[in-house]
């Protein structure tokens, strides 16, 4: 029998406070925002067949657990005014200059690339948000 | 090294082509500021407990009396706008490296922040002040310059709403520059009325001005 790891970060539930949910965000938006960060900044990773190779298993890990640290768009609406707003401008300027998605992550994940066209649609979307709260 | 080499360069040249005599006075006594904050900084844990051993004695004592509340209050917050200060101190100098090093202290000195003492609702606002502002402190601990000063931005704004609630023994000024920040502009808090910015450091010195004084 294989043994198979059971702390994999999956999760079916999406909980109120993430941030799609909670300030409605618009289907291409959420889109991006699952297609390119979720994968490292949320509770539930869609692991394909990364999981099954066990350094770069071990790369995505640490990835997840850093990205979830420092923002986890599941508990979003559940973060303070004040720490939403720095997170939402930090968020801007990461997709901006190319920092995020990591590279590492663009190179196996071809898809979750961020072209000009779907960065502005995130920024612009982002900036509106960060400039409501 | 190269980079050093090249802002010590830009440094003499601004110097230079600054012809009026007070503006070498000025860098004179800010060296001697610096040099007095780091020998305050050697003491900072002695001072720390030394306050909080003093906080105890006045709670017990019977004489107790407003302005000595206030007093204390206002004392707490000095650890923290020293280490900020600091940290400002450094991006004026671009020295990275130094405000990587201040950042972490003001890492530690936030989160040992004690926020008993306030009312219900200033207890809640700080808490959200002090992780935001933590969390700046984290990534300016660990970045390059750039991302460094992305970070002040906001970390700055929280320390004027921080010294909103606790107050400050220090007299501060409340700095802004307009092209900082994506030309968005940022504030600053400095404890010389002297203009230095932390955003261009050696770049752009002299850019900005005073808005008010806390």
């Amino acid at each position: 029998m294989q043994f198979i790891p059971t702390n994999l970060n999956q999760s079916d539930v999406i909980p109120q406070e993430d941030i799609i949910n909670y300030y409605k965000a618009p289907k291409e938006v959420a889109f991006l925002l699952k297609n390119s960060c979720y994968d490292c900044h949320s509770d539930n990773t869609d692991y394909q067949w990364f999981n099954k190779i066990k350094p770069i298993f071990w790369v995505m890990e640490n990835h997840i657990k850093e990205g979830k640290e420092d923002l986890n768009f599941n508990e979003f609406a559940s973060y303070s005014r004040r720490r939403q707003k720095s997170k939402l401008k930090s968020i801007i300027s990461q997709i901006e200059k190319n920092e995020m998605p990591l590279k590492s992550y663009n190179l196996m994940h071809k898809s979750a690339i961020l072209d000009d066209t779907d960065k502005t649609i995130l920024i612009k979307w982002i900036e509106k948000l960060k400039d409501s709260i | 090294m190269k980079l050093l080499k090249l802002s010590m360069n830009m440094l003499a040249i601004l110097l230079f082509s600054i012809t009026t005599i007070s503006c070498a006075e000025n860098k004179k006594s800010e060296n001697a500021h610096h040099d007095t904050e780091m020998k305050s900084n050697d003491g900072h844990n002695h001072e720390h407990n030394e306050a909080a051993s003093k906080e105890n004695n006045s709670m017990n004592s019977e004489k107790m009396e407003n302005s000595d509340i206030i007093g204390q209050d206002s004392k707490k917050s000095d650890l923290i706008v020293s280490t900020y200060l600091q940290l400002k101190n450094a991006l004026v100098a671009d020295d990275s490296k130094e405000a990587a090093v201040a950042a972490k202290d003001l890492f530690k000195v936030l989160k040992g922040f004690d926020i008993t003492g306030f009312s219900k609702e200033d207890q809640k606002e700080l808490m959200d002040i002090i992780e935001d502002a933590s969390e700046h402190a984290e990534h300016i601990s660990d970045s390059p310059i750039d991302h460094q000063r992305e970070h002040f931005v906001t970390l700055s704004v929280d320390l004027v709403d921080l010294i909103a609630i606790v107050g400050s023994e220090k007299t501060l000024y409340q700095d802004f520059c307009p092209m900082a920040n994506g030309n968005k502009g940022a504030i600053w808090l400095s404890e010389i009325k002297e203009i230095k910015n932390p955003y261009f450091g050696s770049k752009m010195l002299t850019c900005g001005s005073v808005q008010k004084e806390i």
